[in-house]
């Protein structure tokens, strides 16, 4: 057997030929990219931090002062001069902080339901790929239908499902897995579809077929050789469906099958805050919508040059 | 083209039988239909009587088979909810939610269609470029939020349109119209605007993209080099190109339209399909839920059909082809 050649004899750290790479090269000379980035890495960092950063416990009822509800942003509060920097909403509570622990939420549902949806999509775009036949038919047929529905009446079923079948008593408790659930399998058919067509292709290729004459079981030829291959496009769809996946579970929130009140995402505190839009309190829905807005568009943005830089033939 | 048409006829009803199979399987199963239907003092005989008469005693298939019988009859039981039978609040709710989604699409093709062409031969112009840019950001922002923006500014700021509801309405038998009043019409503006959005820039950038790819092509060229005039070169030739798959992605954004349209009819409150869907997933009143889901599968299948008979109408090459396979 011949001896292993590495392709380049560069000898710097990984880091560093990383980032002299073609990606990397794209991304600081993107400058949509590198803002993007830095807008998203902030909100998701903040939502993290979140106990650390935050002024008060907003669901900490013992935290909350009514004298200083709808306290103007910026200005101090007139009984008791405090200052909320976006204001505060009808029970005293400081919405920099709702917004920190929404988006917390918020986050904690996308990326968990793209996870959820990327396992099972990639899963079953595998199996449906490299097993051909009956099994290829009823796997694509299925998620043909799915995707013709629109993922939030998918999601809105399976949120309803999930409650009937569930006693009333543990609704709030497990309303956030139902969530993921719900969203995630709202969205699974885009990778399923993907993954089955590269490996459609990668299957026949030679080094699958050495492997085979190696004598390797299908489940390691299918996980160890063939996936690595068909991994790139289900990046560019995860960055893009976890920007859906925020707005999603916003909009779930929204219309109050989301999240329980005792634990509101952005949704919620827009749904909160639309309340009191006649009473002339803009700022408790204007910030978390700008919250929302930026974190989806931020990620939104991201996916869009990931997308584009693993793609040059799209340019 | 009869093979085809059959074939077409022949998906959309297994389509329509699948989604069919998880109606009822969300009827049959999710929760215990005679507990939903008796009161807590039912005794065990009664319910042993109801589980009869509702024919839950009967084999699963024969229950599927009553369940396809009645469904396509248009009955789905009685809301568990509201205690009312759920054709009776389809029905009620259903001319709201069409007014509602037929004008939106109107709009949205107009609109698409015009701004799509003008983005194309106006491409370095300045107004093409700011469209282009707010279709942008306005596809990464949630309907909801727009709709709630709509309501700020022209319910809130400047009370030129009511926020929610459908204003008065006037009953045209079964049917109930919005159209013929004045605050009927003012409610239709911002749900109309809110649901079109998101179709209507994804119109406007399917046909520019393929105005730019027309306007390239040679029968073009030869156009122009017969003198035509620039609009009659726009319209009659390249725009008339572009029309096959705009009318595929219109159609297939159908399922889009009742999407957006569940949550824009919860935005303003709209008495339509889709709120009434929201509150029974709220509630978790199921024979509701099935019967929306079976509606809106319906609405689709019709409308794949109705698109691949429109390409017989728009592309007289399929014609050719259908013939000639047909022989």
């Amino acid at each position: 057997m011949a001896a292993f050649v590495p392709l380049s004899d560069d000898k710097r750290g990984r880091l560093a030929r990383a980032w002299d790479s073609d990606i990397f090269w794209s991304f600081r000379h993107s400058p949509v990219a590198v803002g993007a980035s830095l807008v998203a890495l902030i909100l998701i960092l903040a939502a993290v931090l979140a106990p650390v950063i935050a002024p008060q416990n907003p669901f900490d009822p013992a935290s909350l002062n009514l004298m200083e509800g709808f306290s103007r942003p910026g200005e101090p509060n007139a009984v008791t001069g405090r200052t909320f920097i976006f204001g505060s909403d009808s029970f005293g509570r400081d919405l920099y902080s709702a917004i920190l622990y929404g988006s917390r939420v918020s986050l904690l549902v996308g990326f968990a339901s793209v996870v959820f949806s990327v396992v099972l999509g990639v899963g079953l775009g595998l199996l449906s790929g490299y097993a051909g036949g009956r099994l290829d038919a009823l796997i694509m047929r299925i998620a043909d239908i799915q995707l013709s529905f629109p993922a939030i009446l998918i999601a809105l079923l399976v949120f309803g499902v999930a409650r009937g079948l569930i006693p009333p008593a543990h609704h709030e408790q497990i309303a956030i897995a139902v969530l993921i659930l719900a969203i995630g399998l709202s969205n699974w058919a885009q990778y399923a579809r993907t993954v089955r067509g590269s490996t459609l292709v990668e299957k026949n290729k030679e080094y699958v077929q050495s492997a085979r004459v190696m004598g390797r079981s299908q489940f390691v030829i299918m996980t160890r050789h063939v996936l690595p291959n068909v991994a790139g496009p289900v990046l560019v769809i995860a960055t893009i469906n976890l920007a859906l996946a925020v707005i999603e579970e916003a909009t779930l929130s929204f219309l109050g099958v989301g999240v329980p009140p005792t634990q509101p995402s952005l949704g919620t505190l827009i749904r909160v805050g639309q309340q009191f839009l006649f009473s002339g309190e803009w700022w408790i829905l204007f910030f978390p919508a700008v919250a929302l807005i930026l974190l989806a568009l931020s990620i939104n943005l991201l996916g869009d040059w990931l997308r584009d830089a693993l793609n040059p033939k799209l340019r | 083209m009869i093979a085809y048409i059959l074939r077409s006829i022949v998906q959309a009803v297994v389509v329509m039988l699948a989604v069919a199979l998880i109606a009822f399987a969300m009827f049959r199963f999710v929760g215990d239909p005679v507990a939903n239907m008796v009161g807590q003092e039912a005794s065990v005989a009664d319910r042993a009587e109801l589980a009869e008469r509702l024919g839950l005693n009967e084999p699963v298939i024969v229950q599927f088979a009553h369940f396809v019988a009645d469904a396509a009859r248009g009955q789905f039981g009685m809301s568990y909810r509201q205690g009312r039978p759920v054709a009776d609040l389809l029905i009620e709710r259903l001319p709201a939610t069409v007014e509602l989604a037929v004008l939106s699409a109107l709009f949205a093709l107009v609109v698409g269609i015009a701004f799509g062409v003008y983005t194309a031969v106006r491409r370095h112009g300045v107004f093409a470029h700011a469209v282009m840019s707010l279709s942008l950001i306005g596809v990464s922002l949630p309907t909801f939020l727009i709709g709630i923006g709509l309501i700020y500014l022209f319910a809130v700021e400047l009370r030129w349109l009511p926020s929610f509801g459908r204003g008065e309405v006037v009953k045209l038998g079964w049917w109930s119209t919005g159209l013929l009043t004045e605050s009927g019409r003012k409610s239709l503006i911002m749900p109309t605007l809110t649901l079109a959005f998101y179709q209507l820039t994804l119109i406007m950038r399917l046909v520019r993209a393929e105005m730019l790819e027309a306007l390239r092509a040679e029968y073009v060229k030869f156009a122009r080099a017969r003198g035509l005039p620039e609009r009659s070169i726009w319209f009659r030739h390249a725009l008339r190109n572009t029309m096959i798959p705009v009318t595929t992605i219109a159609g297939l954004q159908l399922g889009s339209v009742i999407a957006f349209a569940i949550v824009t009819e919860s935005v303003f409150q709209w008495p339509g399909l889709g709120s009434l869907f929201v509150q029974a997933v709220q509630f978790v009143d199921i024979p509701v839920m099935a019967a929306y889901l079976m509606f809106v599968a319906l609405v689709f299948v019709v409308v794949n059909l109705a698109v691949d008979m429109l390409y017989f109408v728009l592309d007289p090459r399929l014609r050719g082809i259908a013939l000639a396979a047909a022989r």
